[in-house]
């Protein structure tokens, strides 16, 4: 029923292939469906306004060459201009003062707190920081709570002070930090609308206090056309640095990204996408660009894999896949990596074409992962070095050792001759692209 | 009589409390004034009707979180009854479009917003949704209603995974003076098969239950929320007696997502529409009642104990469009 941006996308755009030149009239179909796919995406109607007009008046203008065809240079088009949409280059996040100061602020329910645990760990790991986490939000009943809850389980410092008085919290809060030798400290506070004139003054306060070096919007990916209302709200008030987009793990179609910077001009530096407290990766527009143009994100799975898994092994499985001598038991290997890395449709979702073979929404249950992991820890170390020689009995074997049924078995042999294919496509650079 | 005639009608001699419509009109104080300037403002750029006026109203109604498709086919209507009835002026417009708004969510239908009351034996309302709709909050709220009619009121912390989520709702408790049951770090469903146990023996009339928040297109997650409604069933058979899906009234276009992938799971009998007292519009709630017709049951229209009220959709529209009147 429901279509992604990407799909729509992809679709309109083929109608254009194998015309002779960019006409108003053969592209007319694809702006149109260009423009229902954003907004359904919930980007801003005033940005889908300006990308149609500014898509259509540079497509018409453009040089159908011999070397590129149409739907080529259009798609081209298409994907830089959502590119400097989503705002050209990376941001990254001040690290250099001691202590950085960070405030994070937004609405109730949009994932401050998760956020800020996500945070603190993010730089310890990445920047070798020692972050303290400030509990700020004296208002909502156990948020204090939650944040030590978070802290402890990351072993991260957190201050507390009580339910009164945010600004005075925030002051001791640095005088413990540079006792503590904290060199990076992340102020937590209450959600609040940005309409309401008592709490914004409470924020002011706060930042007029500490000056933070940033001050950032955590936003929910999920919300539709009033997302302006409230990052213009929280800008006046407070000039944000940065936004960071929570809950991108969901199927929403994230179009608040491509909103934030061009009608703001603040970054987005984070992107929430998992409830796991290690869910929270850079923001790339050249990457989120892609995806949303169904070109896959490998360059996001890659910085993921590399943080778990060693270059060295990460190589030596390219190499395999390359040469197509990947067997079970190195996938059995990788099945394990990936478990690693989190729910796995995630990881699919960023692969290129996922849309078109279908496997950009399918749900993986973790279970059934576990299943297949059982099949083949039911083969001998021989079997999955060399799948083919599996006939019937030792299939019989196997299915009985796993608890699984033959049926299961063969559907997993079946999957994995043609991942390997896949595999050998994607790496010597056959694989097409999808339009 | 005109539709502005009717609802001014109905909203003054509707027996509600002057509470409530004060309640509707400072609730969506923001949101009107947005909405409602701005189309006031296009009756004033565009005195005739025209493809601009269209283009504009369009842009307008899609700020409201309306819905694409909704946008779209209710477009098409208005401009047949433009066509059929002649229309000319944008001023005769207004009302007409107040009309198909209110025909979009109405449909011919009798709505309901009562929530099924089970007379012998504890009333069982599970309430589910993605994460930070404000569920918990909601619950507080709801006790606070139930108490102020003299209900013995139970709560069920079912969110064991976020952190800080048992000793929220456990504070509410205490707020409220309802009865508590949960316990850290374990099985949600085991966590709701006690507490209801407990439900019965304290023989609670109304038994709130909170739930993690989760994204709808998380399967392991909507899975246990399948488990969870068949251990309700097993207690207190033909419980839960309501599912509220509680939704942000920011919410996009996900929104409709979020409705349909519920309702696959379990037997959504209404939504929540919280945080209405912002900017935003809520406008979801018109494309989701067209996608899976759910009714909105309550709405969030402040921070206070009492802002959570029964949903209605005449003093909706009325609040929404009463500058216009």
């Amino acid at each position: 029923m429901f279509e992604y941006m990407g799909d729509r996308l992809t679709k309109a755009i083929k109608n254009i292939r194998g015309m002779g030149r960019i006409t108003e009239e053969n592209i007319g179909d694809a702006l149109r469906e260009i423009r229902m796919a954003l907004l359904e995406a919930d980007v801003n109607y005033v940005v889908v306004k300006e990308f149609i007009a500014s898509i259509k008046e540079k497509a018409l203008g453009m040089e159908v060459g011999k070397s590129l065809k149409p739907d080529e240079l259009f798609i081209k088009l298409v994907k830089d201009e959502l590119v400097s949409l989503l705002g050209g280059d990376f941001v990254p996040l001040e690290t250099s003062k001691n202590p950085t100061i960070l405030m994070l602020v937004g609405l109730q329910g949009s994932g401050k707190t998760t956020t800020a645990g996500k945070l603190a760990n993010f730089l310890r790991k990445k920047h070798a920081k020692n972050p303290l986490l400030v509990a700020c939000d004296i208002y909502r009943p156990a948020a204090i709570e939650q944040l030590e809850t978070i802290g402890k389980s990351l072993g991260i410092e957190v201050f507390s002070e009580g339910h009164e008085n945010p600004v005075k919290i925030v002051l001791d809060a640095l005088d413990f930090a540079k006792e503590k030798k904290c060199d990076y400290v992340i102020i937590d506070t209450a959600g609040r609308l940005q309409i309401d004139e008592a709490l914004m003054q409470e924020l002011k306060d706060i930042s007029s206090t500490v000056n933070p070096h940033e001050t950032i919007l955590v936003i929910d990916a999920m919300m539709g056309q009033d997302a302006i209302n409230v990052i213009n709200g929280f800008n006046d008030a407070l000039s944000l640095t940065g936004t960071i987009l929570t809950k991108l793990d969901g199927n929403t179609k994230g179009g608040v990204a491509l909103s934030v910077r061009h009608l703001t001009n603040i970054p987005i530096k984070f992107v929430g996408d998992s409830e796991k407290l290690d869910g929270l990766s850079e923001f790339f527009p050249e990457r989120m660009a892609n995806r949303i143009l169904d070109m896959g994100d490998i360059l996001s799975i890659a910085d993921k894999v590399t943080d778990i898994i060693s270059e060295e092994e990460a190589l030596d499985t390219a190499k395999k896949m390359k040469k197509g001598t990947f067997d079970l038991e190195d996938f059995l290997a990788t099945l394990k990596q990936i478990k690693k890395l989190g729910p796995l449709e995630n990881i699919l979702k960023m692969l290129p074409q996922a849309r078109k073979m279908g496997i950009n929404n399918v749900n993986i249950d973790p279970k059934d992962m576990a299943h297949v992991e059982a099949i083949i820890l039911s083969m001998t170390p021989y079997e999955r070095r060399h799948p083919d020689i599996l006939k019937a009995t030792r299939k019989q074997r196997i299915a009985k050792g796993s608890g699984r049924s033959v049926e299961e078995v063969n559907r997993l042999l079946k999957q994995f001759e043609e991942m390997k294919k896949m595999m050998k496509m994607v790496s010597s650079g056959n694989m097409k692209m999808p339009f | 009589m005109g539709i502005f005639d009717k609802l001014k009608k109905i909203v003054s001699t509707k027996s509600v409390p002057k509470e409530t419509e004060e309640l509707y009109d400072a609730g969506l104080k923001k949101t009107r004034e947005e909405f409602v300037s701005k189309l006031s403002m296009l009756g004033i750029k565009y005195t005739r009707v025209s493809d601009a006026y269209f283009e504009e109203l369009e842009d307008l109604l899609i700020s409201a979180d309306i819905g694409v498709n909704t946008v779209f086919s209710f477009l098409e209507r208005l401009k047949d009854r433009v066509k059929k009835e002649k229309i000319e002026d944008t001023k005769n417009l207004t009302e007409v479009i107040v009309d198909e708004l209110f025909i979009i969510y109405v449909n011919n239908e009798s709505l309901t917003t009562k929530i099924n009351i089970e007379e012998n034996g504890p009333t069982v309302i599970l309430m589910v949704g993605v994460n930070g709709v404000g569920k918990t909050t909601t619950i507080a709220k709801l006790a606070y209603k139930y108490k102020n009619i003299g209900k013995k009121v139970m709560m069920i912390a079912g969110d064991t995974f976020r952190a800080g989520a048992v000793e929220q709702l456990k504070i509410w408790a205490d707020k409220t003076d309802s009865l508590f049951y949960g316990r850290d770090n374990t099985d949600p469903a085991g966590v709701i098969y006690d507490g209801l146990e407990m439900a019965k023996q304290e023989n609670a009339d109304i038994v709130l239950i909170d739930t993690a928040g989760r994204l709808q297109n998380k399967v392991n997650l909507m899975k246990e929320l399948e488990k969870i409604n068949k251990v309700i069933d097993r207690i207190i058979p033909g419980a839960p007696h309501e599912t509220l899906l509680v939704i942000d009234a920011a919410t996009g276009q996900n929104g409709i997502m979020q409705a349909i992938s519920f309702k696959e799971i379990t037997n959504i009998t209404g939504i929540v529409l919280t945080k209405l007292d912002g900017t935003a519009k809520g406008g979801i709630v018109l494309a989701i009642k067209e996608a899976v017709d759910i009714p909105v049951k309550f709405v969030g229209l402040g921070e206070g104990m009492s802002d959570l009220q029964t949903f209605d959709i005449e003093e909706y529209i009325y609040g929404l469009f009463k500058d216009l009147m």
